[in-house]
């Protein structure tokens, strides 16, 4: 039986991790990939205090891998599979056996957004991507189109534009939600044109993509482009596939905790990007892996009538 | 890490068109976050089914031509080989149980 099982291997998971290995419960986290999570596809992360050069979205993740593994965090590379809880014990079955565990940290992140456009799912893999670290460079002086106006579309655009000969950046509104110092990034580069107001009606081609159709959602007029590639950031969708129905979740399927980071069930937290907030990013995820931490140390000492 | 096969442009159809196993092939580069989190799990699975599936890796950025040949345009992609055809594609970062569940067909 297990103190903490933390389910998840980004930022909040590894966190909660290390503030678990140090408090020396009996702790292991479950991670169906390698450790890393989502800013493994960041290419530069220039917003975590600490760095003030940046520092690269893998060698950041390389060491918080590092720091509570230094402590004897156990992880391991299993897939869970389903989780049923019981009054003071959780089940948490994986590919490989079901252990037992006390408390349970939920830190599963999430999933970019598809756009569900005509072309999107047959053209995934031969021009339509939800990575331009991963696929930019297949894109070498061609015309590509990023969708989305946050942080992380306005990032892969200017990564992009090491690449691409044109990037068409297509957003919804006439304004971007990014941050104010990647606008002006945006803004100066000659590579990005910005094509406001405009929806992807669908993506055009048989064998890879051809071009996007788009629609400006003011004058309802339609246009083309002519493009090789489509990048699509247009947010994320919480990974809860694992606790649905099992505790509350808010109108947009993230679950709901409360300021310790509990669920509905006591003694499951979950902490990071498939929590119920207004904010995703790397430290918010680490502040709220800590706190899930605490909480479940908390929770297993209350138990124990520590 | 380097233990895993590397196939180039030059020995891929050696190594695995005329593989007398069923292959799979992870293309990789250096510069793709998600390819890390799956090259791990590639490299135990190469342990785990030696002898009975030859697992190889292919970095895109020194090979051009065979990831043209098989229109690969995102990475990680996983492609699974038998008889030197292809059997199955995997796009994208995907956990163990689903890459392992695609060897598994390949036996």
């Amino acid at each position: 039986m297990y103190d903490i099982l933390i389910v998840g291997g980004g930022p909040a998971g590894l966190t909660a991790g290390l503030y678990n290995a140090r408090a020396r419960m009996n702790v292991a986290l479950l991670e169906k990939m390698a450790p890393g999570g989502q800013v493994l596809t960041t290419d530069w992360v220039e917003n975590y205090p600490g760095f003030p050069d940046g520092i690269s979205g893998f060698e950041l993740m390389d060491r918080m891998k590092g720091q509570p593994e230094k402590f004897g965090l156990e992880i391991r590379s299993e897939d869970v599979l389903r989780l049923e809880f019981r009054d003071d014990r959780k089940l948490v079955t994986t590919n490989r056996e079901t252990y037992e565990t006390r408390a349970l940290i939920l830190a599963c992140g999430a999933s970019w957004k598809k756009l569900g456009v005509e072309g999107e799912s047959n053209l995934m893999g031969r021009g339509v991507s939800y990575c331009a670290t991963c696929d930019g460079p297949f894109y070498r002086d061609q015309p590509v189109a990023v969708i989305g106006g946050g942080d992380t579309a306005v990032e892969e655009s200017l990564f992009l534009t090491r690449f691409a000969s044109r990037i068409y950046h297509v957003h919804r509104r006439d304004e971007l939600r990014a941050v104010k110092l990647l606008q002006e990034r945006a803004m100066a580069e000659e590579k990005i044109e910005f094509v406001w107001d405009s929806v992807p009606l669908r993506i055009l081609g048989a064998d890879g993509v051809e071009g996007i159709e788009l629609r400006n959602v003011k004058t309802g007029e339609t246009s083309r482009r002519e493009v090789q590639g489509v990048f699509i950031f247009i947010g994320t969708l919480p990974n809860t596939e694992l606790v649905q129905g099992l505790v509350d979740l808010d109108d947009a399927g993230f679950v709901l905790t409360d300021d310790q980071m509990e669920t509905s069930v006591p003694g499951v937290f979950a902490a990071g990007d498939m929590r119920s907030k207004s904010f995703r990013q790397i430290s918010t995820a680490v502040g709220e892996g800590a706190a899930a931490a605490h909480g479940a140390e908390k929770y297993v000492e209350d138990m124990q009538g520590v | 890490m380097a233990d895993i096969l590397q196939v180039t442009d030059e020995t891929f159809e050696n190594e695995i068109v005329n593989s007398d196993l069923p292959a799979l092939v992870d293309f990789w580069a250096a510069w793709c976050g998600p390819c890390k989190m799956v090259g791990p799990v590639v490299e135990e699975l190469a342990k785990e089914y030696e002898g009975k599936v030859k697992v190889a890796k292919m970095d895109v950025d020194q090979n051009r031509e065979t990831p043209g040949r098989f229109g690969i345009r995102n990475i990680p992609t996983l492609i699974f080989f038998k008889g030197g055809e292809v059997a199955n594609t995997i796009i994208g970062a995907q956990p163990k149980s689903a890459i392992e569940e695609e060897i598994k067909k390949l036996l």
